[in-house]
């Protein structure tokens, strides 16, 4: 009876049922070691079809998300002639890391109510969960947020980025830049008609720190203590190494 | 050669480093400073974020201030009793910085605070010296001039809690010692420094201490509270990072000795000018930067504000 009704639901389903994403990533662990400088990310797939193509523009969109986390927005102005921090504004959860790619402009490739409902572009992954402090121009410090983070080249927006094979094979490169911030990247793939999403994937990247890094950081995180009078016994050797060396080289 | 640096969270070009610990190191050697003052800036130049500068510029000073102090022990130009006090000093002015860099963290200040401090701090010093260096040079060209007495007896000499500093040859109260060491602490938590650019002119002009012995004397004091400093901040922020540290260190201990060859060749009075000129130019860099209008007024900081 629930096999029926499943059954059932599978073929009465929307398009879901016609179009599938079968996906893969090139990577699925990324170790930030000493010299990491960045890491190319290559997500492909394919479209899986039950039914001869349906009508419509196919458009595939793929966004990679870093772990996010609350953000402070300061503003400076000027009082009493020097520029200093007068206003700010708390977004409670703005990701880390997010880079969007689409095989056209992202306009045309999904539509206002499905980019609001699956929260893909950058305003929408932001603003979804919103500007907790009530400042008047609150979308300003959104903007700026967006703005900041768009020349640091944390969020990205490739229009055209997703290259589609036959109308069946995908593919999308991402460069991860070299200061990430560890944590679970959330890898999404959406495949559209007519600006209408008809299947979406998810795939999960993990980025940790690895070998002297993660030493290092997890040091200066649970023993703090230990790790302050290391890097002083550190800095005392060094000094004292250099002085004697050199005095050895005088004589 | 990238390097990912694991506290700073971000990877940088490990020559840079190397150069930049290099160019304090000939500073230090030359000029007998730690170089804190001109490091944190040049940190913050290649995007190190303000927190992590601060607290890894004093483990880099601690390791510089060691080999410095060192080569004057070998001298015997320390005067460890006038060590001790300022150090007493040093240590509650660092202790009170530390508490007021974690206030105005949180108030979003601590970046204004600490480029005033730079200003003001740079400005007056640099201009005292540049004014007393040139005089000196001056009078060095003509030899008829007045002879400076050596001794000025001020409202400083009437203070009580008098003890005698042998190797300083100075018979005076403990409490402006005292007071300098609080005030080089304070400023060495808050900006990263190691004070001594101004401990060296607080010793010889304050407290009349001879020139031969404040450059040993004065790294005693900033070494400890440099130390301090590097602990307290990766026990309260997390914020030394030991990767970052180590390059510069190393950078920092090659320029030095190149420097102090280079200090050998110039007259004390021309190293004072060319010191006053370089402290001048950065407080005036880091002024301009607080008064004109900056390109973005909007800045990010992790986390939400308490």
């Amino acid at each position: 009876m629930i096999r029926a009704a499943l059954l059932l639901l599978a073929f009465a389903g929307p398009a879901a049922a016609r179009e599938t994403i079968v996906a893969g990533l090139s990577e699925n662990m990324v170790a930030i070691t000493t010299n990491f400088t960045g890491s190319q990310i290559l997500v492909y797939g394919a479209i899986r079809r039950d039914a001869p193509e349906p009508p419509g523009t196919l458009e595939v969109v793929v966004t990679v998300e870093g772990p996010s986390g609350a953000v402070t927005v300061r503003k400076k102005s000027r009082r009493w002639g020097i520029w200093m921090n007068t206003a700010s504004a708390t977004i409670t959860r703005a990701p880390s890391f997010y880079a969007i790619a689409s095989s056209g402009p992202m306009a045309q490739a999904m539509s206002a109510t499905d980019n609001l409902r699956y929260q893909v572009t950058v305003p929408r992954a932001i603003r979804s969960v919103g500007v907790a402090s009530a400042v008047a121009d609150a979308p300003d410090f959104l903007d700026a947020l967006i703005r900041l983070r768009t020349a640091e080249g944390r969020y990205i927006i490739d229009e055209g980025g997703v290259s589609v094979v036959q109308q069946t094979l995908f593919r999308a490169d991402f460069s991860l830049p070299a200061d990430l911030v560890e944590g679970d990247y959330r890898v999404r793939m959406f495949i559209t008609r007519n600006g209408q999403v008809v299947d979406q994937h998810q795939e999960v990247i993990q980025v940790t720190k690895a070998g002297l890094e993660r030493w290092i950081n997890t040091l200066a995180q649970t023993q703090p203590l230990i790790y302050g009078l290391l890097a002083l016994v550190l800095a005392v050797v060094a000094g004292w190494a250099a002085s004697a060396a050199f005095s050895v080289r005088r004589r | 050669m990238q390097l990912y640096l694991p506290i700073a969270e971000l990877s940088v070009n490990a020559f840079t480093l190397l150069g930049l610990g290099g160019i304090v190191g000939v500073l230090s050697g030359m000029f007998g400073v730690g170089g804190g003052f001109i490091i944190t800036p040049l940190l913050f130049f290649i995007g190190i974020p303000p927190a992590v500068a601060v607290a890894t510029g004093a483990n880099l000073v601690v390791a510089s201030s060691v080999s410095g102090l060192m080569a004057q022990v070998r001298r015997k130009a320390v005067d460890f009793r006038m060590g001790l006090v300022l150090l007493i000093g040093g240590l509650i002015g660092s202790g009170t910085g530390i508490v007021v860099f974690a206030m105005l963290s949180r108030l979003g200040q601590i970046d204004l605070f600490v480029q005033l401090c730079y200003v003001f701090f740079l400005g007056f010093i640099g201009l005292v010296m540049l004014r007393e260096s040139l005089t000196s040079l001056w009078r060095a060209r003509k030899p008829a001039g007045p002879i400076r007495r050596a001794h000025i007896h001020t409202w400083i000499h009437k203070l009580p809690l008098k003890i005698k500093f042998r190797a300083s040859g100075l018979y005076v109260s403990v409490l402006p010692p005292l007071v300098v060491g609080a005030g080089v602490g304070f400023l060495s938590a808050v900006m990263g420094v190691g004070g001594g650019f101004i401990m060296v002119p607080a010793m010889i002009y304050m407290l009349g201490v001879p020139t031969k012995v404040v450059v040993g004397t004065s790294l005693i004091q900033i070494i400890v509270v440099s130390g301090f400093t590097t602990v307290a901040h990766a026990v309260t922020s997390q914020t030394v990072d030991m990767v970052l540290a180590l390059l510069l260190i190393v950078g920092g201990v090659i320029g030095a000795q190149v420097g102090s060859r280079i200090g050998v060749m110039l007259k004390a009075e021309q190293l004072r000018v060319l010191l006053s000129l370089m402290v001048l130019a950065v407080g005036i860099r880091i002024g301009l930067d607080l008064v004109l209008t900056p390109v973005e007024p909007y800045s990010l900081a992790p986390g939400a504000i308490h």
